[in-house]
């Protein structure tokens, strides 16, 4: 079940909401009701899910209604339509009592602007969700010190916010989502009020802790590089509205409409594509049983001078060329003893940017390995390609 | 202009004279017997000790919430009170302002929480502040000692009128200045609105709300010498007995009292509100 799901959620900010909604079914856009009743729609029948474990990104720039749909989710805004599933629960439909609860049980959210209280110690924040639900102060320092230390602000307990850096204070909205326990963290532009450096620590973090603590995180930010590093998944906003959801790579492959591939030109793709991506399926594979004669035909059938070897677990065994096939052949022996063990091998994860080196000193393409398994080869060319296709797309601009 | 003519006069006569004093006159005087015993046992309380320990207890709390220098100052105050022979009558003033205050805040923070939570709360009570404020003190002076007869009760109430508004407005405005940002990340958590005005509201809004006692007790040291015309005790009977035997001494050494008692309150609830 997805953890959270949202189906066409809508905001309308005015006199008269349900009269707008009415308009909004009835197709009119944004500026017609804006035109024609005076009313803003905030948010235009969003509808995403988010998969337990997921960091899903919102993407778009002010103005575009993400910070509202984020308020929307826990109701810190009250929706106009729509329906907003928290482990297949309606928080619309929650009375006052059951969604203090959910707020308290399964959605904690850092903020753009911290949100610490000024008057309490980094300690007493970051318990402070704990506080709510009733805890007991033991209870709740104890959880308090952990997450305090897994955001690594041990030592700052008893410091009151106006003490800390900006990073440090986010650390303390960190730290406090953290303590919560609670499976899903919405960020609301969490990090775009830190500098560059910070940030991109900041975002590391982040990906250290989902990574450790397997949290749902619905991030919101204005920044594609952000988006797209953070995003397992990343939907773009526009107008209130959500103009494309897809991975990273979809959306650089295939942005939905202009304003999307507007958004999206300008990044560099060296970055942001894995190896994964580019990646292109071994031609031909050949057990450690098939002798040197079938080595040579399946080279012959796809044209090429070399083959990778993996054995019947698909796990690599080496490399196998040609005249290594031919020698073995004439010579009856087994291509076993003939394999090139010293290629180059990448995780699937890592970005195009950190294997050109490594690509312009290999011989042979670039094994993407994944538990020992062989799941694709990457030759020169195909990392040429991924970053030529960029250039070509802004050159065509 | 005279267009018609609004016999307000006797309207007033009639429902003060022939309807609210018939018909309350045991309510105001079960009012006036509490807060008589109220004032009696403050002053009592004041006097019992001996003015010594009396004047030790406000130096220390000088000392500790406004620094050496107010201490000094108090000290200093203290020794004048006791010189031009006062005592008696600081502590009746004293206790007046300390049970019209003590009533100002009980009465007014809560009406300034409910005017920060509620928009039509506070179009209601602005005007009434207003009124309570601007209102010559004479006019409801008349009132009160027909309701509640003369001496220290009708001066409690009349400076209650006349101190509350600042408790009410800096409760009001220093709740509406917590910012925004925090009461949302409070919300987000799972706070009940409760956990919100305990937690988060009132805790940022009490150094605003310390200023508006502070403006209360300034203001009901003010009422000292109108609350003597009405037969209340203390300094300003002092000052009201200079004006009318045109005593200029007698005058200045009233008066002088009232300015150091004002002044050591004022730095002592102004130290209080920045440590908090």
């Amino acid at each position: 079940m997805d953890k959270i799901e949202v189906n066409d959620l809508t905001k309308i900010f005015g006199a008269n909401p349900p009269q707008g909604l009415k308009h909004l079914q009835n197709g009119a856009s944004k500026e017609e009701i804006l035109a024609d009743t005076g009313m803003t729609v905030g948010v235009n029948k969003a509808s995403f899910s988010v998969k337990p474990g997921e960091i899903f990104v919102i993407m778009g720039l002010s103005g575009s209604g993400k910070s509202t749909l984020i308020r929307l989710i826990n109701r810190l805004i009250e929706p106009t339509a729509g329906e907003v599933l928290i482990d297949g629960e309606d928080m619309i439909q929650m009375d006052k009592n059951k969604l203090i609860e959910t707020r308290r049980e399964k959605l904690a959210m850092v903020f753009q602007k911290f949100g610490l209280l000024p008057h309490r110690s980094v300690m007493e924040n970051v318990a402070y969700g704990l506080e709510l639900q009733g805890i007991d102060k033991q209870t709740r320092e104890s959880k308090a010190s952990k997450s305090i230390e897994d955001v690594g602000l041990k030592g700052y307990e008893s410091s009151k916010p106006e003490e800390l850096s900006g990073g440090m204070q986010q650390r303390v909205g960190l730290a406090r989502a953290l303590s919560n326990d609670s499976d899903i963290l919405l960020m609301d532009e969490a990090f775009s009020a830190l500098d560059p450096i910070i940030r991109k620590e900041m975002q590391d973090e982040l990906l250290h802790l989902q990574n450790k603590l397997g949290k749902t995180v619905l991030f919101i930010t204005h920044d594609l590089d952000e988006a797209l590093k953070l995003g397992d998944r990343i939907a773009i906003m526009k107008d209130g509205a959500i103009v494309q959801v897809g991975t990273s790579e979809e959306i650089l492959e295939n942005p939905a409409d202009e304003y999307v591939s507007n958004f999206v030109k300008d990044v560099d793709r060296s970055k942001v594509l894995e190896a994964s991506h580019v990646m292109k399926k071994p031609e031909v594979l050949i057990n450690e049983k098939d002798g040197p004669r079938l080595a040579i035909r399946k080279m012959e059938e796809v044209g090429a001078s070399s083959i990778f070897v993996v054995n019947k677990e698909k796990e690599l065994q080496g490399l196998l060329t040609i005249d290594d096939a031919i020698d073995a052949h004439e010579k009856q022996t087994s291509i076993y003893e003939k394999l090139i063990t010293s290629v180059e091998t990448t995780a699937p994860d890592t970005p195009l940017h950190d294997l050109i080196n490594i690509a312009i000193e290999a011989k042979y393409p670039i094994c993407v390995v994944e538990n020992e398994k062989l799941l694709g080869i990457i030759s020169r060319v195909s990392i040429l390609s991924g970053l030529v296709l960029g250039k070509e797309e802004e050159v065509s601009e | 202009m005279n267009y018609f003519n609004l016999p307000l006069e006797d309207w007033t006569n009639w429902f003060v004279n022939d309807w609210l004093l018939p018909n309350f006159s045991g309510f105001f005087d079960a009012i006036s017997a509490v807060l008589a015993s109220f004032v009696d046992a403050v002053t009592n309380t004041l006097l019992f000790f001996p003015a010594e320990v009396i004047a030790l207890i406000f130096i220390l709390l000088s000392w500790f919430f406004a620094g050496r220098g107010v201490a000094v100052f108090s000290l200093l105050g203290f020794i004048y009170l006791g010189a031009v022979d006062v005592w008696i009558e600081s502590m009746q003033t004293l206790s007046i302002v300390l049970v019209s205050t003590m009533i100002s805040v009980l009465l007014g923070v809560p009406v300034g929480i409910l005017a920060a939570a509620n928009a039509k709360v506070e179009r209601a009570v602005r005007p009434v502040l207003d009124f309570m404020q601007t209102l010559p003190i004479f006019v409801y002076l008349i009132p009160a000692i027909l309701l509640f007869g003369l001496g220290g009760v009708p001066a409690v109430i009349a400076t209650f009128v006349f101190a509350t508004p600042p408790a009410v407005r800096m409760t009001n405005l220093g709740i509406k200045q917590v910012s925004e940002d925090v009461i949302e990340a409070s919300r987000a958590y799972g706070a009940t609105s409760k956990q919100l005005l305990l937690k988060v509201q009132l805790p940022l809004a009490l150094p605003s709300i310390m200023a508006g006692v502070n403006q209360t007790i300034m203001l009901a040291l003010s009422m000292a010498v109108v609350a003597s015309m009405i037969g209340a005790p203390g300094l300003g009977s002092i000052v009201l007995n200079g004006i009318s035997q045109v005593n200029v001494g007698l005058g200045l050494t009233g008066g002088l009292a009232i300015v150091v008692l004002a002044i050591m309150l004022d730095r002592i609830t102004q130290g209080i509100g920045q440590k908090l």
